[in-house]
C-alpha cells in the first residue's frame, strides 16, 4: 500500500477475468470462418443480411441459420479518431473506431481502421480487411485499411 | 393504481475523485441527509432497493457493503440492480404498487475514479464481437456523434450549446462538479477528445451518490409537506448491436415518454441524465420538449455524471423542483447502456 | 489437415484485463495504519455502544456513522468457531491440513476470521483462549498480515455464554 498525504491509503490492483465463452452453433461457424479469413452474415427471412450475425433476429425474435459471405469490402459509416490509445486497444498507434458496412450485409458493425491519420478518414470511404499473419478464430484477427 | 411519492432526495457532490472516503463513507452522510430531512427510522423502510456496479467498484458483490450504510440488522427486505439508481426506483416503485410496501429507501452509488472508466464501459458491449476490440465509452459516443452531424440531424454548435446551458445552470447547484460561464464559440475552437467530441460534449467522471425515499398515499404526508407524486413511469430497451438500431434519434425514449405521459400537459421542468451533449439533445426531442421546459436546471450529466447514482439524482432534482413549488409538472430520464440504449421516463406532479 | 483444423470453433478465450486504484476510505486507512504500528482498532457504536473491529464507517446495525474516537484492542480472545481445512487453494500459500478460525477478541462485539497455529489439530474447540502471534516487527507494514496466526493460550475456556452470541 501507498502512504501519501491523502488521508486513505491506496494501492494498484488489476482485476483479471480468464472468461472462456461458449460459442454455440452460429457464432461458432462465424468465427471459424474468421480463422479461414471469410467474414459471415446472418441472413434474415426478409433476405437482408445482419452484420455481426446473431442468432435471433433482433425485430421479429425468428432463429437465424443461414450465413453467408460478406465483404471483405465495405463503406465507413460513422468513425471516431482515437488518437492516444489504451493498453487494452488494439493498435498502439492512433487509429479510428468505426461502424462498417460490409459489402453484402445490410447493418453497420463496429470494427477498427488503420488509416494512419485523421484526414485519411471520411464519413463514406471505402475500406477493406486486412488479416493478421496468424489468424485464430477471433473479431481481433480484422482490421480494416482504406481501400487502395 | 396507487399514487406513489417522492418524499426525500439527498445527494452526494460529485467529485473527480474522492480521495479519502470509499463507497460506504460516500453514502453515509447521504442516507444521513435524508434521514435528517424527511425523519425516516429503520422501522419505517419495508423495502430497500440499490443501483451500483461491482465493474466500477473492481471487486465482486460490493453492493453489500452499502447496506453497512442503512443498517440492516434485523434483516431487511432488499433488493439490487446492476444500473442507475433510477432502475432501483422502479422497482421500488413496482414493489409499493403490489402493495408489498409503503415506505422504500432507494439509493445509488459509484466510484468510477478507482479504475478507467471509458474501458470498463467497453465490458457492457456485445462481448464475442466487440468487447474484444475495446470501444471506449467516449469513441461509442463520438461514433454516434458523427452520424448525427454528418446525416444533419444537429450542428456541433447546438451541442455546444447544450453544454454552455448545463453549465450555467450547475453553478447555482452546490452538487456540481463542472459550472461556470462558458461561450459557444471559444468552446467550438478547441481541440477534439475523440473527434467529433470536444471535451466540453462529454460528462465528467464523477464519484457520487444520492438516495430517494419513496411513499404511498397512505404514508406519503408523514415525511414530505408537498410530496411529488409519480405520475408516469416507464423503461424501454433497444437492441444492444449499434448497427441495428437508428442512433440519430432515440426510440425508447419517444416511447416511454408516451407511455408515461410526458405530452398530457405542460412540462415546467425537465431533468436529463444523457452523458453527452448529443445525446442529451437527441433525449430532449425524444420526450418532445417545448421551449417552455426549462431543461437540467440541476445541470444535468453534464455537469456531474455519478455513475449508478445520476440517473436517480436526475428524479430526485425534478421532486425537489415540486416540493418547493418551482414546478407543478415535471419530467426525469435515466439512460444506460452505449448510445442511449435504455431509457427511464418519470413524470412528477405536485 | 488435423480434425481440430476442420471442426468449428466452440469456445473462444476473452481475457479481461482491468486496472484499479484501490482507496481504503477514511476508516479502513485508520486501522490499517494502527495495525503498521502493532495496534488493533475497533470503533464503537454510538447507539448501543458495540464495539465493531476492525473500525468502520458505518455501525451496520443501525446504519449510523461511527465518527467517536477508536478503542484499542487486545491481541487476545476467545475462539468461538473453526473449520478444519484439508482442501488446497490457489489462494491460500498455507499448509494443509490448516485451521481456519472465527476469533472474539476480548473487548470486541464481532468476530475476526483468522488462522491458529502451533496447536494440535484434536484439541482444538470452541471457547479456547488465543492470542496473535505476530511478525517481526520489522516487518510490519498497513496489513491484517502482520499476524501469522493465532496461538492457544494457558488458560481455561471462556464460558460458552460469552461467546454464545457471535457464533
Amino acid at each position: 500500500m501507498s502512504q501519501g498525504t491523502d488521508a486513505s491509503l491506496t494501492a494498484p490492483h488489476t482485476l483479471s477475468y480468464t472468461y472462456k465463452r461458449s460459442l454455440g452453433p452460429l457464432l461458432g461457424r462465424f468465427f471459424t470462418g474468421l480463422r479461414d479469413r471469410q467474414i459471415l452474415g446472418a441472413k434474415r427471412a426478409d433476405g437482408s443480411v445482419l452484420m455481426p450475425p446473431k442468432e435471433y433476429d433482433p425485430d421479429t425474435s425468428a432463429a437465424l441459420d443461414e450465413l453467408v459471405p460478406v465483404g471483405p469490402g465495405g463503406v465507413v459509416k460513422s468513425w471516431a479518431w482515437v488518437s492516444a490509445p489504451r493498453k487494452q486497444q488494439p493498435l498502439d498507434r492512433a487509429f479510428a473506431y468505426a461502424l462498417v458496412q460490409l459489402d453484402g450485409a445490410d447493418t453497420a458493425f463496429l470494427h477498427v481502421v488503420d488509416a494512419g491519420e485523421e484526414s485519411a478518414m471520411q464519413t463514406g470511404m471505402r475500406v477493406t480487411a486486412r488479416w493478421s499473419d496468424e489468424a485464430t478464430g477471433q473479431i481481433t484477427d480484422l482490421t480494416f485499411i482504406p481501400e487502395a | 393504481m396507487r399514487d406513489v411519492a417522492v418524499v426525500g432526495f439527498s445527494q452526494s457532490v460529485s467529485l473527480r475523485r474522492e480521495r479519502n472516503r470509499n463507497e460506504v463513507e460516500i453514502l453515509i452522510p447521504v442516507l444521513q441527509e435524508l434521514r435528517e430531512a424527511t425523519g425516516y427510522t429503520n422501522e419505517d423502510l419495508e423495502f430497500v432497493c440499490s443501483g451500483s456496479s461491482d465493474y466500477l467498484a473492481g471487486q465482486a458483490f460490493a453492493f453489500v457493503a452499502g447496506l453497512d450504510a442503512v443498517g440492516a440488522w434485523p434483516p431487511v427486505c432488499e433488493s439490487h440492480v446492476e444500473m442507475d439508481g433510477a432502475w432501483a426506483l422502479y422497482e421500488a416503485w413496482v414493489k409499493i404498487q403490489m402493495g408489498y410496501a409503503d415506505v422504500a429507501l432507494v439509493y445509488g452509488f459509484g466510484k468510477p475514479s478507482m479504475g478507467d472508466l471509458p474501458i470498463t464501459m467497453a465490458l457492457q458491449l456485445d462481448p464475442y464481437t466487440v468487447m474484444p476490440l475495446w470501444p471506449d465509452a467516449i469513441s461509442v459516443a463520438a461514433l454516434q456523434a458523427r452520424l448525427c452531424l454528418d446525416g444533419g440531424v444537429m450542428t456541433d454548435r447546438q451541442m455546444a450549446e447544450a453544454a454552455v446551458r448545463d453549465r450555467a445552470h450547475a453553478k447555482s447547484n452546490p452538487h456540481a462538479q463542472v459550472a461556470g460561464d462558458f461561450d459557444v464559440e471559444g468552446i467550438l475552437s478547441e481541440p477534439y477528445l475523440v473527434s467529433p467530441l470536444r471535451k466540453h460534449d462529454c460528462s465528467p467522471i464523477s464519484d457520487g451518490a444520492s438516495a430517494v425515499l419513496l411513499a404511498s398515499s397512505n404514508r406519503a404526508g408523514d415525511f414530505s409537506k408537498r410530496p411529488a407524486w409519480i405520475r408516469g413511469i416507464e423503461h424501454i430497451c433497444e437492441p444492444q448491436d449499434l448497427g441495428v438500431r437508428d442512433l440519430t434519434r432515440s426510440r425508447s425514449t419517444e416511447i416511454a415518454a408516451e407511455k408515461a405521459g410526458v405530452g398530457a400537459g405542460r412540462i415546467d421542468v425537465a431533468e436529463l441524465s444523457a452523458p453527452f451533449s448529443h445525446q442529451e439533445i437527441l433525449v430532449e426531442r425524444g420526450l418532445g420538449l417545448g421551449a417552455d421546459t426549462t431543461v437540467n436546471p440541476s445541470g444535468g450529466a453534464l455537469a456531474g455524471n455519478p455513475l449508478m447514482a445520476v440517473g436517480l439524482a436526475r428524479i430526485g432534482e425534478a421532486a425537489a423542483r415540486i416540493t418547493n413549488g418551482e414546478a407543478e409538472r415535471a419530467v426525469a430520464h435515466a439512460t444506460s447502456g452505449p448510445c442511449l440504449q435504455q431509457n427511464l421516463v418519470c413524470v412528477l406532479e405536485g | 489437415m488435423s480434425d481440430e483444423a476442420t471442426e468449428d470453433l466452440r469456445v473462444l478465450r476473452m481475457p479481461v484485463e482491468l486496472d484499479y486504484t484501490y482507496s481504503a476510505g477514511r476508516s479502513a486507512s485508520r486501522f490499517l495504519r494502527a495495525i503498521q504500528e502493532g495496534k488493533l482498532l475497533g470503533q464503537r457504536c454510538p447507539v448501543d455502544g458495540k464495539v465493531y473491529f476492525p473500525t468502520r464507517g458505518a455501525c451496520p446495525q443501525h446504519g449510523m456513522p461511527i465518527d467517536g474516537e477508536p478503542v484499542e484492542l487486545p491481541d487476545t480472545g476467545t475462539l468461538v468457531t473453526y473449520s478444519i481445512v484439508r482442501v488446497p487453494s490457489a489462494n491460500i500459500p498455507l499448509e494443509l491440513p490448516y485451521v481456519a478460525v472465527q476469533v472474539l477478541l476480548d473487548g470486541a462485539d464481532t468476530v475476526m476470521m483468522h488462522v491458529l497455529g502451533e496447536c494440535d489439530l484434536e484439541t482444538v474447540h470452541m471457547g479456547m483462549r488465543v492470542r496473535a502471534k505476530w511478525k517481526p516487527k520489522e516487518e510490519w507494514s498497513t496489513s491484517v498480515a502482520n499476524i501469522l496466526y493465532f496461538v492457544p493460550l494457558d488458560e481455561p475456556d471462556a464460558a460458552y455464554d460469552s461467546y454464545k452470541e457471535h457464533i
